[in-house]
This record gives structure tokens, C-alpha cells and sequence, in this order.
């Protein structure tokens, strides 16, 4: 389990320093064992529910674990091979969140037989691992990103303006369909933008930590380096306004104030930020009927069926957790699925909290912090800004997202369409989390890397 | 930036956790609110996921489930639907359930906590037990035979066995068919409409959810008053009643029907249904008497269920003289439903002894195993054997010799009393036509069967509306049925 060693290229402490720091564990094994569980888990799950349904062992379940067992050991034998100092617990939890959201969409097929999106799901999830394991084995130091921040920035500008071109679906003008995909290309924006952030804040900490004017005990900073911010919001509120996509303007925007923070330290950045965020949202919801419908049903989530309409979607996901209780249902054994549309992405965690109880959404919500936090420590561990931003950007993008979606599914705050990480349909979603999760993969192996060469960090 | 970073963990770690305060919130705290909810369709769904249990008449179910493989899946059938409707009452996925389908739903539909195999079972695993199986008292044949005889014709009526009270026929015409109420579809709501509108009223149960006024029948218990307190001791004496007779206190002179009222004895009185007699011993009995016997026979008494609930049949007890005299022949303010005349019957033949009516005879799980078991209701005196005696024979009488001909059965003793109840303003309704009655086989040692019947008139009837020529074949058609077995 605690293999130790040092990788090829890796200048060994010198003879005077302490012996310790040349004997780092790699952890491997340990990453080895949480990959088995959690293909274990996720086959488990698979199986209970073809037994909860069918009352025997579903006939693809061996299929099914053996592939994802298999993507899941390529891609462990990739960060053995050019990570091997990496965090041994983001890819498990992975492999066990992508699992999981297998087996709910699964679930979710048999009640809707003529629109099966597991099959789908599952070839997403192979082309997530293989990027993952591209990324892993292809960037050999997350330095090199920076070198490409503008070719981000422009892509990610590019990606988010393409669906404008395409018709709206339910409202939200998110996605383009090129020979029967659905791709939402604003998924794949969001770790460009990411990458970006990092690397011009990291550029330009300093002329940004300059202060301006005070004003209030606050000090604010110059006009010239608010050009960017304001920029940002502008296009945070351009997303929302031209495609209606509330969710994604709050992310980016969140992130952006979260990595400006960290990068400056100054509280004026949030306070603006913030005071920002207030003016566009409660603009766009005054003016934008979609959004507006939105805050209302957030605010009387049985509005509808109390003017004799029956249940909105927000009430049926509502009645979903309440009937899952505790301890839930069981997996196969619940109704999500009279949450109608979206039910296998939007609203996925319905059906966990339906099936699992509110146990099970412990579980998962722990998760997903587990692998915030991993990501938190390698921003902590990292001495490069750059490496420390993307770390901290990549981490908060994850809690972000799941705080928005899970959180609007919940009713604490307004519904906005968005992708539960991993765990709802959609391939965009599923591929972009692959592309984070080998990113703090890459980030954690550099951390680790660096403390056996003390000479760098002196 | 060490200490930024660590305050963007915390900002983060705060989201997280506010989702999980969150969660519990909606998954415990309010999840009990979001069950009742009336928009949430899960407790409908557990509900119709099963099989629904059978009531069954004579060993064979009259009710049935179908898979209809939508969200609520087992949808209710009937046997004979309209014949057996006062009975089952409906069950349906939109309109609730009525009658046995309600009084028995949580063993029906599997949520009573008896069927599971051990307390507490159910709550644990989350499981439901399958509905279990009603087992009537009801008699196939005299049901049949009740609902043939009524045919198109607007009536009710109720059979008992006097030995122990078990419901033997409930019949209410025009009847529905409930199985056109089952699901929760366009043709279940066109069928609620149709039959809510119907002005025949089809979904009412008139055996026991209707009162009528007795009229003539009242008579029975009139006697059995005037008996049991000794106003009359000798069945044959003279009355010495007026014909017509003046109602005391008014300018109204009460008159009969048929000659010979006038001094009649009270057999006499009773096999010709002579008003002024009977309206006179009601005065002369008084209120307390009268009502006391009305009562010991279920009049004023709105608790019974059989298991579902009968209507409160009435028997005025502030009155005056002149109004008791009407209420004695069944009028002013006399109302029975038709199983309430048929106690009356039961009590006569079983010596004077009133069991209480059911119609469950024992609840069985779905294995087969018994949940419950009736029985028979402890018996109550409610007038003398030597009352009971008596009105034996007069009520022999009508049969023999009088108004109730047409319900007299070849080897067999029969003893009934007829009515024609005459109703709305002035009595302009079309009347009703009653009959009670008994039957004893040749070979038995009571009376296996009593029965109350009632026809409304219709105006194609030209005023030929007798308790004697509408109800009493349908009594008797029900009384051979039994007899029969």
C-alpha cells in the first residue's frame, strides 16, 4: 500500500537534508482499492436495481461492471504511469459518482422505455475516462497551460456564443446539435474560463492588489484594472440575457469573485462583486419571464397546485426527497420519475434522495466535498500561483455547481438547469468533469512532487 | 494567499453544508407534509400497485381486479355489477370508495396492519400486505331474485335471517354499474357526471340509505305496542273504533280504504289494514308505549352499521293525539328504510327476539387465513314471545285471507303485512307500495327468512298501487329463493 520511491526525474534531497522527505508514499494501492469499491458499489447498485424491478440480476450487470472497471483501471494505470504522486482519492470518487449516475439513469430507463439514455451515458463516460486519461499521461506540468491563456479565453467566448446560433430547447438557448448529439458547449467553457482566471490573475495579482480609492473602509481598486471585472459581468449577464441560462451566469460569475479573492485578498473585489451580482440578478429577473417564473416557483413551490394545476416540476422533486425520508425507498423503488421532464439530469438527485434517503444524499454531498477539499489542499500545497488558482478555481467550480443545482432541486434556492457533476445525463457534463478531476489529479502530483525537491521551494 | 484560499475552502464548505441542513430539512422535518399532500401521487400509487381483495357472495367473488399497466395499476371489476352496487359500493381511482368498498378499504386494499404477519412488519420493511377477502352473508339467489323482481321498476329491498341477523339481499333499483367508476380516466368522469345527474338517482342505495314512509307496515308495530301494553288482550274482540274516525282535537275525519273497519277486532283490523282502528289504538297506546317499542325495534337509532351506516329511521315522539293517531298508520312524520321494516319482520318471527343486521360474515387474509369473524350479535327482547306469538298470526292471516294473497308459497308459512304510503303535498305523490314478510319452510323450525319490500308508483300505474300487487311478489320471489336454499 505504501509504496514509496521516487519517480524519474525527480532530483533525490541532498545527502545533508533530513531522509524523510526522499521516502514520500505514492499511494497507489490505496487509489487501487478505492477504485475496486467503487466499481463494487456502483455494480451493486446495478444489480439491486434489476432485483427491486425484475426480481432477478439484470443480465448486463457483469457487462456493466467490467466496463466500467476496465476505463477505471486505464485511467489509474495513466496516473500510475505520469502521476504517481497524485491525490489517490479524486478518481475513485470519480469512478463511484459516474457509477452511481449510471445506475440511476439506468433506473430511470425502465420506466421510460422508448427513451433510453444509460446506453449513451455509458459511451459519455468511456470518452470522459479517455480524456482523463489523455490529460494525465499528455500534460506532463499544468505550467504549460498558462501558456495558452488567451487561445482559452477565446475558445471559451466561442463555445458559449455558439448556442445563440442554434433554436432554443425549453426555454434555455444552451445547446448545439451537431449529426444527433446534444452538446452543451458552455460545460466545456467553464474549465477554459477557469484556466483563464488562473492565469490572468496570476499575471496581474499585482496590479490588482494595488488599491484605489477608499471609500466606506473599503478600498476599491483603480479604474483600469476594473476593465476585466466589469467584462466578466458583462458576459456573465450576456449568457443570461441571450440564452436564458441563470445557472451558468451565476457560476461563472461566482468563480470568477471566489478566484479574485484569492488571488488579491482584497474584500472590496467581493463587495463589488456581490453588489454586482445583486444589481444583474434582480434586473434580469424583474425583466426576464423565464427567470421570473423561476424565483416565483422558488418562492411558492405548490403555487400550482393550489390554483388547481397540479404539481410543478420543484413540488413533484419536493414530494421525491419527502417520500424518500431517512432511508429511502431503495434503489428501483421510488417515483422520480413523475417529476416528468429532465428527471434523468436536471432533477437526478431527486431519484438518489427518493431512493437512497436522505443517508444516501449524505453520502454523496460528502462526496463531493471530499473532492473539493482534495482540491482545496492542492491549491494549499502548490507554491505557483498559477497551479494555486487553477486549483482553488477547479475546486470551487465543483461546489459551485453542485450548491446551484443540488440546491435548486432542494428549493433553498431558485431552479436553474444545470448538471449535477457526474452524476446527471449528459455527456457535455460528464466529459467536462473527467477534464477537472485529471486536472487536480495533475495539480496534486506537482504539490507532492515539489516537497521532494526542497531545494525548489527554498 | 495561503489564508484566501483557506477562506474560499470555508465559503465552500458552508454551500456544502448548507445543502445538507437543507436536505434534512425536506427529507425529514417536512417530508410528513409533502406525503399528505393531495398533488403527491405516491400514496395512490402504493395503494393501486396491488391487486385490490375480492368481496365475495356465496363463496364467489363479485368483484375483481384488472392490470391496467399505468402509474395506478390494478383498476376495480364487477360481477353483476348493478345487481350487487347497494352492496359493494364503488371503488374508484378518482372518487373515493362507498358501502362495503369503503367500510372494509384498509382491508381490501392491503393497508390494515392486521394482514401483516407480524406488528409493526409493514412499517419497518416499507411493504404492504395483498388485500385480503370480504365474505358476505349475503344469499345469491334471493339477491338475484329481489333484483329480477324489482326489474325496471324504482324500489328497494332487505332481507334478513331472523335467527341471526345476517343480511340476506339488499337491492336498490335503478342501479349503476360501478366497475364504469373504476379508473381515474375520461370515461370514469363522463360516467360520474352522467350518473351524478341522472334525476332517477341511481347511485342511491335505497335499502338503506333512503327512508320511506312506512305506511301500513307501521301497523305491525302498532300492534305490537297495543299488545305488549295490554290495551288489547284478546285478538278477536271488537275495538270499538268509529269508522270514520275523528282525529282528536281536529275536524279531520280518518277513513278506510275497505268496508268493515267500523267496531273491527284487530284481526279483522289488521288482514283488512283498517286506518281509523289502528289510529285510534295508536292514541290509545299513547307516546311513550308506541315510541318505546318503535325504538327496541331500531326506530330513532342513527348508530347502526352493517358495517356501513343505515339511515335513521324516525318515529316522532313530539306529537299530538291527532298526530300520533297518524303516526301509528305509518304517516306524518313515520319513516323507515326498507332494512328497518325488515327488522321489524325479523323481530315477529324470531319470537320477539332482534338480532342486529350484518353483513360481513368473516374478513380473510389473502392466504385464507381469517382476520375476523362476526358472528352473531347477541339477541334482544325487544316485545313479549306472546306478542310475537300473535302478530304471527295475524300477519299469517294477511296472507291467508287478506290484502298479502300474492305472497303466499306453497309449503311454506308465510306471514306479511302490506302498505301503500301515500306521500308529498296533500298526498299527490304517486304512492309507495310496501310489503313485509317472513317465510317458514315446511320442515323448519323458524322462520328462515324476513323481508321488506318497497315499490314506488309511477303514474303509468293508474293509481293500482297496493303494497299486495307491486311488493309482495318480490317478496315472496325473494322468500322462495331462501327457502329454497
Amino acid at each position: 500500500m505504501t509504496q514509496a520511491g521516487t519517480g524519474p526525474g525527480i532530483t533525490v534531497a541532498a545527502a545533508d537534508a533530513p531522509a524523510p522527505v526522499a521516502r514520500l508514499p505514492r499511494r497507489r494501492g490505496i487509489e487501487l482499492a478505492l477504485i475496486v469499491l467503487a466499481v463494487l458499489l456502483s455494480v451493486c447498485g446495478y444489480c439491486a436495481v434489476g432485483i427491486a424491478r425484475h426480481g432477478a440480476l439484470p443480465p448486463g450487470a457483469a457487462g456493466y461492471g467490467a466496463g466500467l472497471g476496465v476505463l477505471a483501471l486505464l485511467a489509474h494505470l495513466a496516473v500510475r504511469l505520469r502521476a504517481p504522486y497524485a491525490d489517490p482519492l479524486p478518481l475513485p470518487i470519480g469512478v463511484l459518482l459516474n457509477g452511481l449516475g449510471l445506475v440511476l439513469i439506468y433506473r430511470l430507463d425502465l420506466e421510460t422505455p422508448g427513451d433510453r439514455a444509460a446506453p449513451a451515458q455509458l459511451v459519455w463516460s468511456a470518452l470522459g475516462m479517455a480524456l482523463f486519461t489523455g490529460i494525465v499521461l499528455l500534460l506532463r506540468d499544468h505550467r504549460l497551460l498558462q501558456r495558452y491563456t488567451y487561445v482559452c479565453v477565446a475558445a471559451a467566448l466561442v463555445l458559449l456564443t455558439l448556442p445563440i446560433l442554434f433554436p432554443a430547447v425549453n426555454g434555455a438557448r444552451i445547446w448545439i446539435r451537431v449529426a444527433g448529439f446534444s452538446i452543451q458547449p458552455g460545460e466545456f467553457a467553464k474549465v477554459l474560463l477557469a484556466v483563464f482566471f488562473a492565469a490572468y490573475l496570476a499575471a496581474n495579482r499585482g496590479a490588482l492588489t494595488y488599491a484605489g480609492r477608499r471609500v466606506w473602509g473599503m478600498q476599491l481598486p483603480t479604474g483600469r484594472v476594473l476593465g476585466p471585472i466589469v467584462a466578466v459581468w458583462l458576459v456573465s449577464v450576456g449568457v443570461l440575457v441571450l440564452e436564458r441560462d441563470l445557472g451558468t451566469s451565476l457560476l461563472f460569475f461566482g468563480l470568477f469573485v471566489v478566484m479574485l479573492y484569492v488571488a488579491t485578498g482584497r474584500t472590496g473585489w467581493i463587495a463589488l462583486g456581490l453588489l454586482l451580482a445583486a444589481f444583474g440578478a434582480v434586473a434580469v429577473a424583474r425583466l426576464e419571464p423565464h427567470v421570473h417564473g423561476r424565483v416565483e416557483d422558488w418562492l411558492h413551490p405548490f403555487a400550482s397546485i393550489e390554483a388547481g394545476l397540479g404539481a410543478n416540476q420543484l413540488a413533484q422533486s419536493l414530494f421525491a426527497f419527502g417520500a424518500g425520508g431517512v432511508t429511502g425507498s431503495g434503489l428501483g423503488l421510488g417515483h422520480s420519475v413523475l417529476i416528468g421532464f429532465a428527471a434523468k439530469s436536471d432533477f437526478i438527485l431527486a431519484t438518489a434522495g427518493e431512493e437512497l434517503g436522505f443517508l444516501g444524499l449524505t453520502a454523496i454531498f460528502l462526496l463531493y466535498a471530499l473532492l473539493v477539499e482534495r482540491g482545496f489542499r492542492a491549491g494549499l500545497a502548490l507554491r505557483d500561483p498559477f497551479g494555486r488558482l487553477l486549483a482553488v478555481g477547479l475546486a470551487s467550480l465543483v461546489a459551485l455547481q453542485v450548491f446551484v443545482i443540488a440546491g435548486g432541486v432542494t428549493g433553498l434556492i431558485p431552479l436553474t438547469g444545470m448538471a449535477m457533476p457526474f452524476l446527471a445525463q449528459g455527456g457535455s457534463s460528464v466529459v467536462t468533469n473527467w477534464a477537472i478531476v485529471a486536472l487536480l489529479i495533475r495539480l496534486g502530483d506537482s504539490a507532492r512532487r515539489q516537497t521532494t525537491a526542497p531545494a525548489a521551494g527554498a | 494567499m495561503t489564508r484566501h484560499i483557506r477562506h474560499a475552502a470555508l465559503f465552500c464548505l458552508l454551500l456544502l453544508a448548507a445543502l445538507l441542513v437543507n436536505a434534512a430539512r425536506v427529507q425529514v422535518v417536512r417530508a410528513p407534509e409533502y406525503d399528505a399532500n393531495p398533488a403527491n401521487r405516491r400514496p395512490d400509487i402504493a395503494r393501486y400497485q396491488q391487486p385490490r381483495g375480492d368481496i365475495l357472495v356465496g363463496g364467489r367473488p363479485v368483484t375483481g381486479s384488472r392490470d391496467t399497466g399505468e402509474h395506478l395499476r390494478f383498476e376495480r371489476t364487477y360481477r353483476d355489477g348493478p345487481m350487487w352496487a347497494p352492496v359493494t359500493g364503488f371503488a374508484s381511482q378518482e372518487y373515493g370508495t362507498t358501502l362495503l368498498e369503503h367500510a372494509e378499504d384498509g382491508l381490501l386494499s392491503g393497508a390494515d396492519p392486521v394482514l401483516a404477519p407480524l406488528p409493526l412488519w409493514n412499517d419497518v420493511t416499507g411493504a404492504r400486505s395483498p388485500g385480503g377477502d370480504v365474505v358476505t352473508t349475503l344469499h345469491a339467489g334471493a339477491q338475484r331474485a329481489a333484483y329480477e323482481g324489482l326489474g325496471r321498476r324504482t324500489g328497494a329491498v332487505a332481507a334478513i335471517e331472523p335467527a341471526t341477523g345476517r343480511v340476506l339481499a339488499l337491492v336498490s333499483t335503478p342501479s349503476y354499474d360501478p366497475g364504469e367508476l373504476s379508473g381515474n380516466g375520461a370515461a370514469a368522469l363522463r360516467a360520474w357526471r352522467r350518473l351524478n345527474d341522472d334525476p332517477a338517482r341511481p347511485m342511491l342505495n335505497r335499502a338503506v340509505r333512503r327512508t320511506y314512509p312506512p305506511g301500513s307496515t307501521f301497523k305491525v308495530v302498532t300492534a305490537a305496542a297495543a299488545l305488549d301494553s295490554g290495551v288489547v288482550t284478546d285478538l278477536d274482540a271488537p275495538t270499538r273504533s268509529p269508522d270514520p274516525y275523528p282525529l282528536p282535537g281536529t275536524r279531520t275525519r280518518l277513513t278506510n280504504e275497505v268496508p268493515g273497519c267500523a267496531d273491527a277486532s284487530l284481526r279483522e283490523a289488521f288482514e283488512r289494514s283498517c286506518n281509523t282502528v289502528f289510529a285510534k289504538l295508536g292514541t290509545e297506546v299513547g307516546v311513550p308505549a308506541l315510541a318505546a317499542t318503535a325504538e327496541r325495534l331500531g326506530f330513532n337509532d342513527d348508530g347502526l352499521r352493517i358495517p356501513f351506516p343505515v339511515a335513521r329511521s324516525t318515529f316522532d315522539t313530539s306529537v299530538d293525539r291527532a298526530q300520533l293517531g297518524l303516526s301509528a298508520i305509518g304517516q306524518y312524520n313515520t319513516r323507515a328504510t326498507p332494512l328497518q321494516m325488515a327488522m321489524v319482520a325479523a323481530a315477529v318471527a324470531g319470537g320477539g327476539q332482534l338480532r342486529t343486521p350484518y353483513l360481513v360474515e368473516r374478513t380473510t387474509r389473502a392466504s385464507g387465513s381469517v382476520v375476523a369473524t362476526a358472528g352473531s350479535r347477541p339477541a334482544r327482547q325487544v316485545m313479549r314471545p306472546s306478542t310475537a306469538l300473535r302478530l304471527k298470526e295475524l300477519m299469517t292471516g294477511v296472507v291467508e285471507s287478506g290484502t298479502g294473497a300474492n305472497a303466499a308459497i306453497r309449503g311454506a308459512t308465510v306471514g306479511g303485512k302490506t302498505g301503500t304510503a301515500q306521500h308529498g303535498v296533500g298526498n299527490s305523490g304517486t304512492p309507495y307500495a310496501w310489503f313485509v314478510s317472513w317465510a317458514r319452510g315446511e320442515r323448519d323450525l323458524e322462520p328462515k327468512v324476513a323481508v321488506a319490500a318497497v315499490v314506488e308508483g309511477t303514474a303509468a300505474d293508474h293509481g293500482e298501487v297496493t303494497g299486495g300487487g307491486l311488493a309482495a311478489p318480490v317478496a315472496r320471489a325473494v322468500m322462495e329463493a331462501v327457502l329454497r336454499g
